[in-house]
C-alpha cells in the first residue's frame, strides 16, 4: 500500500511538473526490492545432499535389479537347462524302439550336452510289470541303449552315457492300468559328472 | 486242538514187508537206518497212512502239529490223527490202527531233559520198527528247533514211503517294497518268514547245492548290477562280478562249481564263472541282438533251459552246457500272445516248468523233457517264475489268486495248492536243497 502511495504521489508531482514545464517524463520507477526470506543455508544443503542421495540410491536399486534379473535370467536358464537334460523319455510296450513324439525331447538335450563338454549322465531303462521281472531287465535296458545309440547318432559322444536297467523294480506310479504301465515304461536321464555350472547353449 | 484229518486213501496196500530190521532200530541223529522200512513196496501214487498219537511233553502238542503239517503237505500220506484221549501207555491197539487204515503208528514224546524221542511202530508187524532220539535245541520254537521236527518228519516219511520228503527245505524268494528288494526265506511248512541278513537290494536268488550258499542279482540305487555269491552264515560276500552294464538272473551250476548268469550292455547273453577264478566270465550263447536270460540246469549239468528274445518274442531254449546247439524247446501252437519264460528244469530229469502268456496272462506250465508234451497247471489269477522242490513233484511260484503277489506250492501228483507266504510283494522263488540240520539261515 506504501508503494501504491508513493507511486500516486510521484505521479502527481510528475504531473504538476509537466504542466508547470514541459520536460521529458521521468522513467518509470524501478520497483523498490521484494524483502529477502528468512533462509537457513543448513537446509538447503541438507536438501540437496538428500536430493543426491536419492538419486545415488535409485541408481543403485536400478543396476542391482538389473544385476539380478540378469542373474535370475542366467540361473533360469541353466534351471531350464538342467531340467531339459532330466527329462524322461517314454517306450510303447514291449518296444524299446525311441517313439517319434519323443525325438523332440532327446533333441533338446543335444545343444546342452555339446555346451556343456565335460557334463556325463546314466540312462536308466525301466519297464511295466507285465512281463517277467528278467525279461524287464532286459527290456529296460534295451531302452537305456536305444537312447544312447540316438544321442550317439546326433553327435554326443557314446562314451558320456551309463546304460542301466531297473526293468520293473522301480515303478514310477503303482497299480494295474493303461496309465500307470505307461508311465512306467521310461528311460530317465541323470547328470553323474560335471553339471554344476552348466554352460546355456 | 487238532481235527481228526480222516483223509482215508483208497489204495493202500500192505504188502511185503522188505528189507525190515530186527526188533528196534535206534538212531542217535536224523540219519535212518537203511533197509528200514514199513509196509509197503514202493507205489508212487499210494498214500499210506500214519496216525499220530496224542503226545506228551513239554511243547509237544506243536510237536505234533508241525509232524501232522509236514505229513499233510508231503502230498503223500493220508494223516491220521485221533484228536481225543490220552498218549497212549503201553502197547498199542495195533488192531484199531489197521482198522483206521494206518500201516504206521508214530508216537512222539518230548522228554523232560529236551529231546525228541519218537517211537515209529509198523503196524502190520505189531512191534516199533524205528526209534529216533534227536536233542531239540532252545528255545522252542526257534528255526533250529523248527528244523529238528522236520527232519523227524523226513526221516519218519523216508521209512513208511520210500522218498525222501521235504520238509526240511526252506524258500528263499525277493520282497520288493517298491523301493528296493530283500531276500527272505520261509520253511516249506509257510513258517519262519524271516529276512535273510545282508541280502538288501538283492533280488533273482539261487541256492548253491550244499545249501549253505546262495547267488543272487544285487541292484542298489545306481543301477549297477552285480552278480553276488555269499555264505548264508557269512558277513560278507565272497565273490562277486559285474563287468557289464547289466549283470543278472544267476545260478550255480549242478555240481556247485560255477555260477552261470546273464549279462550285456544292450542285448544279453549267458556267461559262465568260476567263483575263485580270476578268469573273465567265458560267454556261452551268442545270438546277436536278442537278449537271453534265466538259466537253468539240467540235473545232470549237461544241458541248460533259458529264455530267449531271438524269434522277437520270449521263448524257452535249451542248449548245451558249453553253449553250443541250441534249440527252441516251446514251440508255437500252443497259448496266445507268445511269451514263454523263466524256465526251471525238474530235478528227476522229467519236465521244464515255465510260464506262459495265455489270455493275456501267465500261467504255470511243463513241459517234458521227453516227448515234449506240455501241461498248463494253473487258471486262477497270474501265476509265474516256478521253481521245483528237491522230490521233483512240488513247484512253487508266485501267484495273485488272492489278489497279492504269494508264493504258492502246487503238488503235481495230486494237483493240490496251498499258500505259502503272506503279506505280498513277493517275487523270484527259489527252492532250497535239502537242508543239513546246522545252524540255519
Amino acid at each position: 500500500m506504501n508503494t501504491l502511495r508513493r507511486s500516486v504521489s510521484l505521479i502527481a508531482l510528475v504531473a504538476v511538473a509537466a504542466c508547470s514545464k514541459k520536460q521529458p517524463p521521468a522513467p518509470a520507477p524501478a520497483p523498490a526490492p521484494a524483502p529477502a526470506p528468512r533462509v537457513n543455508q543448513d537446509s538447503i544443503d541438507r536438501a540437496n545432499a538428500a536430493r543426491a542421495a536419492a538419486a545415488a540410491e535409485a541408481e543403485r536399486q536400478r543396476l542391482a535389479a538389473a544385476t539380478a534379473a540378469e542373474a535370475s535370467r542366467l540361473d533360469a536358464a541353466r534351471a531350464a537347462a538342467r531340467a531339459k537334460l532330466g527329462m524322461v523319455i517314454y517306450f510303447d510296450y514291449d518296444k524299446d524302439e525311441i517313439r517319434e513324439d519323443q525325438r523332440a525331447t532327446l533333441d533338446a538335450k543335444v545343444p546342452i550336452l555339446n555346451a556343456n563338454p565335460d557334463v556325463k549322465m546314466r540312462i536308466a531303462g525301466h519297464t511295466d510289470d507285465r512281463g517277467s521281472d528278467e525279461y524287464n531287465l532286459a527290456l529296460g535296458q534295451r531302452r537305456a541303449a536305444a537312447a544312447r545309440r540316438y544321442m550317439a547318432a546326433r553327435g554326443v559322444a557314446d562314451g558320456r552315457f551309463e546304460v542301466v536297467s531297473f526293468g520293473e523294480q522301480r515303478p514310477a506310479s503303482p497299480g494295474e492300468s493303461e496309465d500307470a504301465w505307461a508311465k512306467n515304461r521310461r528311460a530317465e536321464f541323470e547328470i553323474t559328472g560335471g553339471g554344476t555350472a552348466l554352460k546355456v547353449p | 486242538m487238532i481235527k481228526s484229518a480222516r483223509l482215508l486213501c483208497v489204495c493202500c496196500v500192505c504188502g511185503l514187508l522188505s528189507g525190515l530190521t530186527p526188533a528196534q532200530t535206534r538212531a542217535q541223529d536224523t540219519a535212518v537206518a537203511s533197509g528200514v522200512r514199513i509196509g509197503l513196496t514202493y507205489d508212487r501214487h499210494g498214500k499210506p497212512g500214519i496216525a499220530i498219537t496224542p503226545v506228551s511233553g513239554p511243547n509237544a502238542d506243536s510237536v505234533r502239529a508241525i509232524l501232522i503239517r509236514d505229513f499233510d503237505f508231503s502230498d503223500r500220506i493220508t494223516v491220521i490223527a485221533p484228536d481225543s484221549g490220552e498218549p497212549p501207555t503201553g502197547a498199542l491197539n495195533y488192531p484199531l490202527y489197521a482198522k483206521l487204515l494206518a500201516t504206521t503208528v508214530v508216537q512222539a514224546v518230548v522228554t523232560p531233559a529236551g529231546a525228541l524221542h519218537v517211537a515209529v511202530h509198523d503196524v502190520a508187524q505189531k512191534r516199533v520198527a524205528l526209534v529216533l532220539d534227536i536233542a531239540l535245541p532252545t528255545p522252542a520254537y526257534s528255526g533250529d528247533w523248527r528244523a529238528v521236527v522236520h527232519a523227524a518228519a523226513d526221516s519218519i516219511e523216508w521209512i513208511v514211503t520210500g522218498q525222501k520228503g521235504i520238509a526240511g527245505t526252506r524258500v528263499m524268494y525277493a520282497r520288493n517294497s517298491g523301493r528296493s528288494t530283500q531276500l527272505w526265506t520261509v520253511d516249506s511248512d509257510g513258517a519262519n518268514a524271516r529276512p535273510v541278513a545282508g541280502t538288501e537290494n538283492a533280488m533273482s536268488p539261487d541256492w548253491h547245492p550244499s545249501g549253505k550258499k546262495i547267488v543272487y542279482d544285487l541292484l542298489p540305487d545306481d543301477g549297477r548290477h552285480r552278480i553276488v555269491v555269499r555264505d548264508l552264515t557269512g558277513a560278507t560276500p565272497t565273490w562277486s562280478t559285474g563287468a557289464a552294464s547289466l549283470n543278472f538272473s544267476p545260478v550255480f551250476t549242478p555240481d556247485g562249481s560255477k555260477v552261470v548268469f546273464a549279462a550285456g550292455n544292450d542285448a544279453t547273453d549267458l556267461y559262465e564263472a568260476s567263483p575263485g577264478s580270476a578268469d573273465p566270465p567265458r560267454r556261452l550263447t551268442s545270438r546277436k541282438g536278442s537278449s537271453n536270460s534265466s538259466p537253468t540246469f539240467s540235473p545232470d549239468g549237461r544241458r541248460i533251459a533259458f529264455t530267449s528274445g531271438l524269434l522277437g518274442h520270449p521263448e524257452v531254449y535249451i542248449t548245451d552246457a558249453d553253449g553250443s546247439s541250441s534249440e527252441l524247446l516251446t514251440a508255437s501252437g500252443f497259448g496266445d500272445r507268445l511269451f514263454r519264460s523263466n524256465p526251471a528244469w525238474s530235478p528227476d530229469n522229467r519236465l521244464v516248468a515255465f510260464q506262459s502268456r495265455i489270455n493275456d496272462v501267465f500261467q504255470v506250465m511243463t513241459i517234458s523233457v521227453r516227448d515234449n508234451s506240455t501241461r498248463q497247471w494253473t487258471s486262477d489269477g497270474a501265476n509265474e517264475d516256478p521253481s521245483w522242490a528237491p522230490d521233483g513233484r512240488h513247484l512253487v511260484f508266485v501267484s495273485t489268486r488272492t489278489g497279492t503277489k504269494e508264493l504258492w506250492v502246487l503238488d503235481l501228483d495230486t494237483s493240490r495248492a496251498r499258500q505259502l507266504t503272506h503279506g505280498g510283494r513277493v517275487q523270484n522263488p527259489a527252492w532250497s536243497p535239502r537242508l543239513e540240520l546246522s545252524r540255519q539261515p
